[in-house]
């Protein structure tokens, strides 16, 4: 401590204030731990289980090993529910992308008759419990003879991915200042050119977050899925079907897999914002 | 594409521009020529109509009925990407997302021009920016956006450059700064700029002509020595600067000079002053034309005595002086502290005294409060 401080006539902070003033300081922080520790545990635990050499059942650990992920096929019919739920995720979001920007744009840009109630209505898919959604649409679907199957699937996720990608699209749509647009017709870019060089680029690090979260959504379900994808086995279904035989370690493989490629988008989306911001 | 710059060059003129928005007329039959070459404001309260006018000028917006021509061409009705206009905006819109260089080249590459790189270098010398092509707008400080969307647009050669207030978000002194240099860059480039601003100083500094606006009109038009000397209307008195109006009437007529009776004082004005309809008037002076001077100096001119010094405040180059006059009325003076000789005090009973050519005549019946109440400050949100 330096002469000035140890000076006996400047008064000195009592140690409860001290401890006061750390705790003030770092309790965001005490909470912060305690808040990722309970959100992660259950994915660590995934990703602990997916090393076990577990046999038929994967509750109990019995040692370590790497054949899981040397063989994340390894379980039967695994991988084809892998594959069907990458398809039907992959086109559910590439409609509801289209789809939702579109509702976005026509709704944040263009006052028409019944706007305000469109806007209240995209709301309701968002907020109608999945189960009712899930049987509603079954039913639907077999009053127009349609059965269950890949394709009634698709359009299901794309009918719940909408809402989604509306919302978050609108949102970037909303922080869009109008004058850039005009600016870019002032200056001789007609209104194709003006969307393709300044309203998409400026609108598209929203589009790309809908269709992730489009993505994400389509790949998870599972209650509307299992109304309407009659045979056809997603990786969600799997899992749950397997649930009462016992879940096969690769299915930790996959779902640790799913996690480490998600944070690796968002990484790498944060690393090039920032290059661009630079 | 569609247009070609050079065939629409010429003045703008504006016939009867009416622009309502539902029940608010916005402009309000406004006729317009802003000769080619020159520089123009638009100077005016927030809400007064002349944002409005702009957009309607760069294509923005269209007007109810009335005219828009750029020379011998109609181009009332035509898209902004068609007409030979560029807009410097409020708040720059630069492109976020792309380059110096690219926000610049933007106009040059939709009209296909060949030698991009070329143009925008000589441009952005022209703003002596040219080390900052590669950055992008955020990067930059608000003086240097404002050089970048100044240079995005008159690297265009447009027939015409429209700025809305743009200097509105720089801090005082780079407003100065920029001032002068916008003035020497139109000169520089001599194309038609038309600026629209709420800041008298502004326009006074740069504008050969200014057009001032009130509630969707013009109020008047002219120099800006002209409308400083000799408004035509209290808007314009009180809106460019301080004023003093006094109530009056027309008494007698000599020569090129008509006399004043004020609350029983008899002064003189030029003619050419007087806006007056009939023999009503309020007499107005500005205050740094009134002279000051204890009751035994002679002085020459017109005289108002029976003045008391009711206020003294020093401001630097000047003093302020309150001085309350037998009517009941306070006049502001302002004296320039040139001369070395004690300012006056509080209390002291004092003439107020000014030469004859420096008084207008408003007409008796306007609302002399009109266009002081408008802080020319607060910054325009249309």
């Amino acid at each position: 401590m330096s002469k000035k401080l140890a000076d006996p006539s400047i008064p000195k902070i009592p140690a409860g204030a001290k401890f006061q003033r750390w705790f003030g300081r770092n309790l965001i922080r005490v909470y912060m731990v305690v808040a990722f520790t309970y959100l992660f545990i259950p994915v660590a635990y995934t990703f602990a289980f997916s090393f076990n050499d577990s046999g038929k059942s994967n509750l109990i650990w019995k040692g370590f090993t790497f054949r899981n992920w040397q063989n994340p096929c390894g379980a039967p019919e695994v991988c084809s529910a892998l594959g069907n739920s990458i398809k039907i995720g992959f086109l559910a979001t590439i409609f509801s992308t289209i789809l939702g920007t579109m509702i976005a744009f026509a709704i944040g840009r263009h006052k028409f008759k019944g706007r305000s109630t469109s806007n209240l209505l995209i709301f309701l898919p968002m907020a109608t419990p999945e189960i009712v959604l899930g049987a509603s649409l079954l039913s639907l679907f077999l009053v127009f003879k349609i059965n269950p199957g890949f394709w009634p699937t698709v359009i299901a996720h794309v009918m719940f991915c909408i809402s989604f990608v509306v919302v978050t699209v609108k949102a970037r749509i909303a922080s869009l200042d109008p004058r850039l647009e005009q600016a870019a017709m002032d200056l001789y870019a007609n209104e194709f050119e003006t969307f393709r060089r300044v309203t998409l680029p400026l609108v598209a690090p929203g589009i790309a977050g809908a269709a992730l979260l489009a993505f994400s959504l389509s790949f998870d379900d599972f209650i509307i899925t299992n109304f309407n994808s009659g045979t056809v086995i997603t990786f969600p279904k799997f899992v749950y079907t397997a649930a009462a035989r016992g879940i096969p370690a690769q299915a930790n493989v996959i779902g640790s897999g799913m996690f480490f490629l998600a944070l690796a988008i968002v990484i790498a989306g944060q690393f090039v914002n920032r290059r661009k911001a630079r | 594409m569609s247009f070609d710059a050079s065939s629409a060059r010429g003045d703008l003129i504006l016939t009867r521009i009416t622009k309502e928005y539902g029940d608010f007329k916005a402009v309000d039959d406004l006729s317009l020529t802003i000769p080619k070459g020159s520089f123009f404001a638009l100077l005016g309260p927030s809400g007064c109509g002349k944002t409005t006018t702009l957009r309607m000028i760069a294509g923005l917006e269209e007007p109810t009925v009335g005219s828009i021509h750029l020379g011998e061409t109609d181009i009332t009705t035509t898209k902004p990407y068609q007409r030979p206009i560029n807009t410097v905006f409020q708040n720059y819109a630069l492109f976020p997302h792309l380059t110096i260089f690219e926000n610049i080249a933007f106009g040059l590459r939709r009209r296909g021009i060949k030698d991009v790189d070329a143009e925008v270098n000589k441009v952005l010398n022209l703003v002596e920016l040219p080390h900052l092509a590669g950055r992008k707008p955020t990067q930059l400080s608000g003086g240097q956006q404002q050089r970048i969307a100044l240079a995005r647009a008159i690297v265009n050669r447009p027939a015409l450059l429209l700025l809305d207030e743009p200097l509105g978000a720089l801090d005082l002194k780079l407003r100065r700064q920029m001032q002068i240099e916008l003035k020497w860059i139109q000169k520089e480039v001599g194309l038609t700029f038309v600026h629209v601003t709420h800041d008298q100083e502004e326009a006074m500094t740069m504008a050969d002509t200014i057009a001032v606006m009130n509630e969707g009109q013009i109020e008047q038009m002219g120099s800006p020595a002209d409308l400083y000397d000799n408004p035509e209307t209290a808007f314009v008195a009180n809106f460019l600067g301080q004023s003093n109006l006094i109530k009056g009437t027309i008494s007698g007529n000599d020569g090129d000079s008509l006399v004043a009776d004020l609350y029983g004082q008899k002064i003189s004005l030029p003619k050419s002053r007087s806006h007056a309809t009939d023999n009503s008037i309020y007499a107005g002076i500005r205050p740094e034309k009134f002279r000051i001077s204890l009751l035994n100096t002679p002085v020459s001119g017109n005289v108002l005595s029976g003045g008391r010094i009711e206020d003294v405040s020093y401001i630097g180059v000047s003093t302020q002086y309150q001085v309350a006059m037998p009517w009941g009325q306070e006049l502001i003076v302002f004296e320039q502290n040139d001369d070395g000789v004690a300012p006056f005090n509080k209390g002291d009973a004092v003439n107020i005294s000014w030469a004859p050519i420096f008084t207008f005549a408003l007409r008796g019946d306007e609302d002399i409060t009109a266009g002081s109440e408008v802080n020319p400050e607060v910054l325009d949100e249309e």
